[in-house]
């Protein structure tokens, strides 16, 4: 099954980046061998709690500023069954929209001394992984003028199998940024409120931090067997 | 039930401050006796080395056995310490990336063939938009290669793109993998 409903194109022009960085040769489609049915996730040993807390993991001893929250969700293949030993690791800007990267220079807002930006963790027997981070800031960007990206938190995530490799974004429900995003616009139109969490009060916590949810569907290698090309 | 994939984004530019660091791209000490080095350069459509780039491997050990729950093939060890996951950044002077590793040994194919040894390769930048998949194959396995499983569904005229050139001079036995996301001669890329 071609991934074209899902995902985006390798070039989508509105992107500019993507025009001198995306084959010209479609990928070929090839069946799969016990490289690509294997994969990293399940090397990776267990992380402490405090990898999964990017107010605190600065070791600064000062929380983060920001919206406080709560990042939940559930990593599933495709047939709805829980993928655990999954590592994910998030990366994204504070809340003024600096992010922690020493080529990152250009926006002059002030930086927070007390969040390095990146955490990690590894889903449980459920699939289950949970964050606490601050909501990151928009920040402008060159791609166009008055180019601003909407507020996400960056998602790696090294599954069971080679292809379950996935990096994708997670976007905040009610953001008018979303509208005007070509990143996310590469993205067919279906499925792009795939990538936007939606506020989940029973994840919120009193007196204390916003929930958001944000479930993650894992390709393979739980599809079906593909046939050889040209049978 | 089936539920839809979750769609792909961009790394983007800032990746490194997560992806990066912890050593991820040696996978064995230089102390190792069968101490291999993969170098390369990844190169846009200007035949420009790009740096903004990650690249990741995964191989099967020396003996071909993949640390993972779905390669049961008892009879053949793991070994102590090596994952056979490397991740790699390209160093912004040198426009290179590096792995110290080992070469890995033949794992089986579909048809119950042994494939011609090679690693798993990911690449993934700022302005691209999905992970391209690749293989490296190994120059000396000519035989090998010549009746591997999945390069013989590649384009003759294309398999070169796959196999790594070896470096002569460093001390360490060296590979070169360059990696061309567009153009004449570019990469044969797979869809998982």
């Amino acid at each position: 099954m071609s991934r074209a409903a899902d995902h985006p194109p390798y070039a989508f022009p509105a992107y500019r980046s993507t025009v001198k960085r995306s084959p010209s040769e479609t990928p070929l489609v090839v069946p799969y061998t016990l490289s690509e049915l294997t994969g990293p996730g399940p090397v990776f040993s267990a992380l402490t709690p405090d990898d999964a807390d990017l107010t605190t993991n600065a070791g600064t001893g000062h929380g983060a500023i920001g919206q406080r929250s709560i990042v939940v969700g559930r990593v599933l293949d495709e047939n709805g069954a829980p993928v655990p030993d999954t590592l994910i690791e998030i990366w994204q800007a504070d809340a003024t929209g600096r992010y922690a990267h020493e080529r990152e220079k250009d926006f002059p807002a002030p930086r927070d001394p007390n969040f390095v930006g990146r955490g990690a963790c590894k889903t449980d027997a459920e699939g289950r992984y949970s964050f606490t981070t601050i909501k990151p800031g928009p920040y402008p960007w060159g791609n166009h003028p008055n180019a601003w990206r909407p507020a996400h938190i960056h998602f790696s995530l090294l599954g069971p199998s080679l292809g379950s490799r996935l990096v994708t974004q997670m976007y905040f429900p009610d953001d008018p940024l979303l509208a005007l995003d070509p990143i996310l616009h590469a993205v067919p139109e279906a499925a792009r409120p795939r990538l936007v969490s939606r506020y989940d009060h029973a994840v919120t916590r009193e007196n204390w931090a916003l929930g958001y949810r944000f479930d993650i569907v894992l390709a393979g290698p739980y599809e079906t067997p593909r046939e050889e090309p040209g049978s | 039930m089936t539920l839809k994939h979750t769609p792909s984004q961009t790394v983007g530019p800032y990746f490194s401050m997560c992806l990066a660091g912890s050593g991820r791209n040696c996978l064995v000490p230089a102390a190792h006796l069968e101490r291999i080095r993969i170098v390369g350069s990844v190169y846009d459509s200007d035949r420009a080395p790009i740096d903004d780039v990650l690249v990741e491997l995964w191989q099967a050990n020396a003996s071909g056995r993949y640390r993972h729950p779905m390669d049961t093939r008892a009879t053949l060890p793991l070994t102590q310490g090596f994952s056979g996951f490397g991740r790699a950044t390209v160093d912004p002077v040198s426009h290179e990336y590096a792995f110290d590793t080992v070469k890995p040994g033949p794992v089986p194919a579909p048809d119950g063939s042994l494939q011609a040894p090679h690693i798993g390769i990911i690449v993934q930048g700022r302005g691209m938009l999905r992970p391209l998949f690749t293989r490296l194959y190994f120059p000396e396995e000519t035989s090998a290669n010549d009746a591997d499983f999945v390069l013989a569904h590649v384009p003759g005229a294309r398999r070169g793109t796959l196999v790594a050139a070896r470096v002569q001079g460093a001390g360490v036995p060296t590979y070169r993998f360059d990696v061309r996301l567009q153009g004449a001669d570019e990469t044969v890329f797979f869809e998982l």
